[in-house]
């Protein structure tokens, strides 16, 4: 089964790192996706720039209108997401677990949604 | 030799057949569920690879189990140098694996494996709902998802339930064995009441709501299986052979609409006669051990209604019998039910029906719909109407599955 793995982050915590740490904390990242790779695990792994980045997109009555930033003010935002393939639901989370942003940030799991066309 | 389309068939039957007996070897090689679990999902990557080019090994398992203990070691020592912590580990993994110590040597103890797989999922100190999601995901193999579409939860509330129930194993320091004789009475008690669970949510899952979801009956057989194979005491037995007995009416016991049939009213030609036979022989196997217990009980009477040929036919008197033993061996307020219902379909209704007057009286049934059910179809026999109507009413606000009220409101119609 396939899940997503949404990785959130308080920024202002990421940004206080050191060079040091937070070179640590890439390279443990990487390390840790490549380990997922080669288990068959990882179908994509990203890392997002920063909530200031964004433009949030709606379309009401047709009309398309942009805002800058994420939807929503909330203390963790979206910092990256893993693409897994796990056998089911504690296998995914075992995998969410190891992944260093867990340490620092927190890690949502989901399913994917198996959309069926009428 | 098998042709390169062949390979992903033929490792998915080794995966289906030996699954359990490989995570059970690895969770005591590597000591830890998590890690077993990582191996189980790399020893079948590694086959993926190898086996296509080098041809079926000797013993797949036993490779597999191989395979999966030394990928886990390498993988440990590449993480060791980003922690510390795992050094000790990797050390006594390696120490372990490559001091030639018997653990693979030994057949005996490859089985036992699994027996140990099972004692430990089921470990008492565990919560009940516990036991049986961790003993369906580990030893059964289902995932979390089949096992919560099952019980008719949320897959988070499993997977947490699995999640927990491994971390109180972890802090518990439970170790990873077969009871000693003076504890395993007890601790396989709590085994074949997880097998039964497991066996009564699939029996008394909606027929209509079955899509998608595995059937916990045949896990739970399955499971029985196992048990009796390595374990042969005479109330796994006895829970074998009860559980086949009641499978083996399944095709009788609803209508293809998915209305319940009473045991009176079934079709015995469509009773699964293999099963009843096999039933029947390991309630004559259990017999010959020295001691009878609750599941042998409520398995030879299963097999007395086997035994007859027609309804009418059926042996009260041995059944009223049995009953009496159940009920001295393993007393309950539904034990009491069915003997008084068992007495009435001997003596008569209006034996029957003091019993079952004494029974609600005393409040224990209160909530029990099958309690007022009885009830009623003595008052509906004994030409009470009025009464038997009141009795299913009050059953049919208790009982919650749709077949069940489907059932209840044409006996309540077949009143008037």
């Amino acid at each position: 089964m396939k899940y997503a793995c949404l990785v959130y982050v308080e920024f202002p915590k990421l940004l206080a790192l050191s060079p040091a740490e937070g070179q640590k904390l890439t390279d443990d990242s990487m390390e840790n996706d490549a380990e997922l790779t080669r288990r068959g695990h990882n179908i994509m792994a990203q890392a997002l720039q920063e909530p200031s980045t964004a433009v949030t997109i709606r379309v009401r009555n047709g009309k398309m209108s942009s805002t800058d930033g994420p939807f929503a003010e909330t203390k963790e935002e979206l910092a990256g997401f893993c693409l897994i393939e796990a056998a089911d639901l504690n296998e995914a989370m075992q995998l969410a677990a190891g992944m260093p942003m867990a340490r620092i940030g927190s890690i949502e799991v989901r399913p994917f949604f198996q959309l069926v066309h009428s | 030799m098998a042709t390169p389309e062949d390979w992903p068939a033929r490792i998915a039957a080794v995966y289906r057949a030996d699954r359990g007996r490989i995570l059970a070897s690895l969770v005591r090689l590597l000591g830890s569920f998590e890690l077993a679990e990582e191996a189980l999902h790399d020893a079948f990557a590694a086959a993926v690879e190898q086996w296509p080019a080098r041809g079926l090994p000797d013993s797949p398992w036993r490779w597999l189990v191989s395979a999966g203990r030394f990928r886990t070691i390498d993988r440990l020592r590449r993480r060791a140098r980003l922690d510390a912590a795992r050094v000790e580990l990797v050390h006594r993994l390696e120490t372990d694996a490559l001091g030639g110590d018997d653990a693979m040597a030994e057949p005996a103890s490859l089985e036992d494996d699994s027996l140990r797989l099972i004692f430990t999922c089921c470990h008492p100190v565990l919560p009940p709902d516990a036991q049986a999601a961790l003993t369906l995901r580990e030893v059964c193999g289902l995932t979390t998802e089949e096992i919560a579409a099952a019980f008719l939860t949320g897959a988070p509330t499993v997977a947490q339930r699995i999640v927990r129930a491994k971390a109180r194993i972890r802090e518990a320091g439970l170790p990873y064995e077969v009871p000693e004789a003076a504890a395993l009475p007890e601790r396989l008690e709590s085994v074949l009441r997880v097998v039964y669970l497991v066996f009564n949510e699939g029996y008394s899952a909606e027929p209509e709501g079955a899509a998608g979801r595995r059937d916990l009956a045949i896990e739970a057989i399955r499971l029985g299986r196992l048990l009796c194979d390595l374990l042969p005491d005479p109330e796994a037995l006895g829970l074998l052979a009860l559980m086949l007995l009641q499978h083996a009416r399944r095709a009788a016991r609803t209508t293809p609409a998915g209305d319940l049939v009473p045991l009176s009213e079934q079709d015995r030609g469509l009773w699964d006669q293999d099963q009843l036979r096999e039933g029947l022989g390991l309630l004559a196997r259990a017999y010959a051990g020295r001691e009878i217990g609750p599941y042998w009980l409520q398995a030879a009477i299963a097999g007395e209604h086997a035994r007859a040929k027609t309804a009418a036919a059926t042996d009260w008197q041995r059944i009223v019998e049995l009953y009496d033993l159940l009920l001295a061996a393993d007393p309950s307020p539904v034990v009491e039910l069915n003997r008084a219902a068992a007495i009435a379909l001997r003596d008569g209704p209006a034996a029957g029906l003091p019993l079952l007057d004494g029974l609600l009286a005393r409040g224990d049934l209160a909530d029990y719909q099958l309690a007022f059910a009885a009830r009623a179809d003595l008052l509906r026999q004994l030409g009470r109407t009025a009464e038997a109507g009141r009795d299913y009413r009050q059953a049919l606000a208790l009982a919650r599955r749709p077949a069940d009220r489907r059932f209840l409101e044409r006996r309540l119609g077949a009143l008037d």
